[in-house]
């Protein structure tokens, strides 16, 4: 990792901290914004330029602000007067780090990671667009069906029911 | 002459020590791009002011400077001294991003836009992808400006915004794909040279095709819509919101925002240009001695004075109009045109390609227009004088 | 260490970040974004195996995030439409007044 690569990676991982952390909702959904430019800027540095921008349009574009607006919505811009944390916060951090010390073991003691990296491989969108087209073809029909099911879904679940059914 | 620029930036770069070269040249696109557009903007706002002016029947700024050339100095003077004032309540981190947040990501757009034969300052395999990537930090900043002011005219103002810019996004995006369909790349730089040569002596832009002439006036109305311009400009309708999310913003700081939605349009503008009307490539072969740079500095400004004389002409909509012209017809629209444009490509040239592409795409328009307005006929619009 | 196991061990920090805010906070919108940093995390490792893994050609790394990201924003509106909804009922978004099953 060469090191604009690591201060990037640093920052995505405190902002990701932050945004998990921090008593105004707002403030996390910035942060957790942050965190998701970080990971874009880290795809950009692993060559995959068609994917960090993807993320970038879809995420910015739409996750993060859906998700501002259910903040707003639900009245959440005024931090909380209670505990953020929940009661079995010990339990919850504890399984976290069991986790990663499981996946951080597996990684430091697995053997095939000892390969060199080879060039940076390149990633020409027409290619990218062919495979979707012929080899992945029914993953993206799938896919195409997910999102319309959870868009109906979503408008369904969300919608005003004056009778209070 | 055409490639004055470029050869007198090879000639800059090769004055300094190789290994510093490939930034220096970097240093000086983005030197370039961010002397050149400001400059745009400032006259653009006199020109606007002075269009608008003629339009109203008044005269527009006229005190400084001869015919008022020096209002935008002023301006911006007025803008630098004035007190920056933040509220009490405001988050002050936030308050102070906000415009930043607009601004960079709007100058980072600009970098795709070929200006002129190798004059692309970013040219990347994903460029479209990546304007439209970067255009998606725009409603971030606006959601900062509107929710960190605390004010409640603010945060309408940026809901609203916010709500039009996604409602808009995706027309906008698909009418593009029509182009990048015909020209086989995403990157901007290939797009236009799929439209270089001539039928005869009519240019091969793609606006000159019936998916490309529904696909460009898509673009534009969706790009009218996404830099917030009237008619589509509720998000800061000032007989409504005061002034939107920007309400509380004074100084310097509403000058960046002026100046990153202003920036935004002719980054927009100049996307359009690149994607349908042939980019820097001249509209007749006797015309191609003058500068390619100046042939898409020509259609900017030409864009522009449309997009003034729209605001002089048009009354602003109603949200309820604006979120169904934008769901109901641009998106069905945009995706019969994606349709057309793959038909323009698999069917063989000659006439009847022209006739079929172009009953398909008046026959989508006229029967959602028919199906939209219900069948209600509107009585013919009278005007009357005063005597 | 190499580039692979590194970007291993970054994915898997930022796995465990958004482990740890999905179990530990009482709102729901947090959680939510927790999760979303989880599928980042994940993400990241695809990215980086087709970055370094032997055959990066097949493109399959790719193809994967760019549906795990459609996947993402469909879950995005189906939970924040639950949120809402819930919102609606109760008042809160604070998953621990959220817990009884008679409405």
């Amino acid at each position: 990792m060469t090191a604009p690569i690591a201060i990037i990676a640093v920052l995505t991982l405190a902002a990701a901290v932050t945004a998990m952390s921090l008593r105004n909702l707002v403030h996390c959904a910035l942060m957790f914004m942050a965190a998701l430019a970080g990971v874009a800027a880290l795809y950009l540095g692993l060559g995959a330029q068609f994917v960090g921008f993807a993320q970038v349009l879809i995420y910015f574009g739409a996750v993060a602000i859906l998700i501002v607006f259910a903040i707003l919505l639900t009245r959440g811009t005024e931090p909380p007067r209670e505990p953020i944390l929940s009661k079995a916060w010990i339990t919850g951090i504890a399984i976290a780090v069991v986790v990663f010390g499981v996946l951080s073991a597996m990684v430091l003691s697995s053997k095939a990671l000892t390969r060199e990296p080879g060039p940076t491989p390149q990633l020409p969108v027409h290619q990218l667009g062919a495979q979707l087209m012929t080899k992945y073809v029914l993953p993206l029909e799938v896919i195409g069906l997910l999102l319309t099911a959870a868009l109906i879904g979503a408008v369904v679940i969300a919608m005003h029911d004056e009778e209070g059914g | 002459m055409d490639q004055l620029l470029v050869t007198l930036k090879h000639w800059l770069v090769g004055l300094v020590p190789s290994q510093y070269a490939p930034f220096f040249s970097a240093l000086l696109s983005v030197g370039a791009i961010a002397v050149v557009f400001p400059a745009l903007f400032a006259l653009t706002t006199l020109l606007e002011r002075k269009g608008l002016g003629r339009i109203q029947n008044r005269y527009g700024p006229n005190r400084v400077g001869p015919y008022g050339l020096l209002q935008p100095i002023a301006d911006g003077l007025k803008a630098l001294t004035k007190e920056d004032i933040v509220p009490r309540p405001a988050d002050k981190v936030v308050h102070f991003l906000a415009p930043l947040v607009l601004v960079v990501p709007v100058f980072l757009a600009l970098a795709v836009v070929p200006m002129g034969r190798h004059m692309t300052a970013l040219d990347m395999n994903a460029g479209v992808l990546f304007f439209f990537a970067a255009g998606a930090a725009t409603e971030l900043s606006v959601f900062m400006a509107g929710w960190s002011s605390r004010n409640k005219y603010s945060l309408l103002g940026a809901m609203r915004a916010i709500a039009q810019m996604i409602s808009y996004e995706v027309p906008l995006i698909l009418a593009s794909v029509a182009a990048i369909m015909a020209a086989g790349s995403l990157s901007t730089t290939q797009i236009v040279e799929a439209q270089a040569g001539y039928w005869g002596c009519v240019p091969r832009w793609f606006v000159l095709t019936p998916w490309g002439f529904a696909g460009f006036i898509l673009f534009m109305v969706a790009a009218t819509a996404e830099s917030n311009r009237s008619p589509f400009d509720l998000p800061e309708g000032e007989s409504e919101l005061v002034a939107g999310y920007y309400t509380e913003y004074t100084g310097f700081k509403f000058a960046l925002f002026f100046l990153g939605e202003y920036l935004g349009l002719f980054a927009v503008s100049g996307l359009g240009i690149t994607l349908f009307l042939g980019g820097w490539h001249a509209p007749l072969p006797a015309l191609e001695w003058i500068p390619s740079w100046a042939w898409f500095f020509a259609k900017l400004l030409v864009l522009i004075a449309g997009f003034i004389w729209i605001r002089g002409t048009l009354p602003r909509l109603r949200i309820d109009q604006l979120m169904g012209l934008a769901w109901k017809f641009m998106l069905p629209m945009a995706l019969v045109n994606i349709g057309v444009a793959g038909l323009w490509r698999f069917m063989p040239g000659g006439w009847e390609r022209w006739i079929v592409c172009a009953l398909c795409v008046g026959a989508a328009y006229l029967l959602l227009g028919g199906l939209l307005s219900g069948g209600k006929v509107f009585a013919k619009r009278v005007y009357r004088y005063a005597d | 260490m190499t580039p692979l196991a590194a970007y291993l061990l970054l994915s898997a920090l930022l796995f465990a970040i958004g482990l740890a805010g999905a179990l530990t906070r009482r709102n729901a919108i947090i959680v939510l974004i927790g999760i979303e940093l989880m599928l980042n995390g994940a993400n990241l490792n695809f990215i980086a195996f087709w970055r370094f893994g032997p055959n990066p050609e097949a493109l399959t790394g790719v193809v994967f995030v760019l549906f795990s990201i459609g996947v993402a924003a469909a879950e995005a509106a189906v939970g924040l439409a639950l949120i809402l909804s819930i919102y609606r009922h109760y008042r809160t978004t604070n998953l621990e007044q959220v817990d009884s099953l008679k409405g």
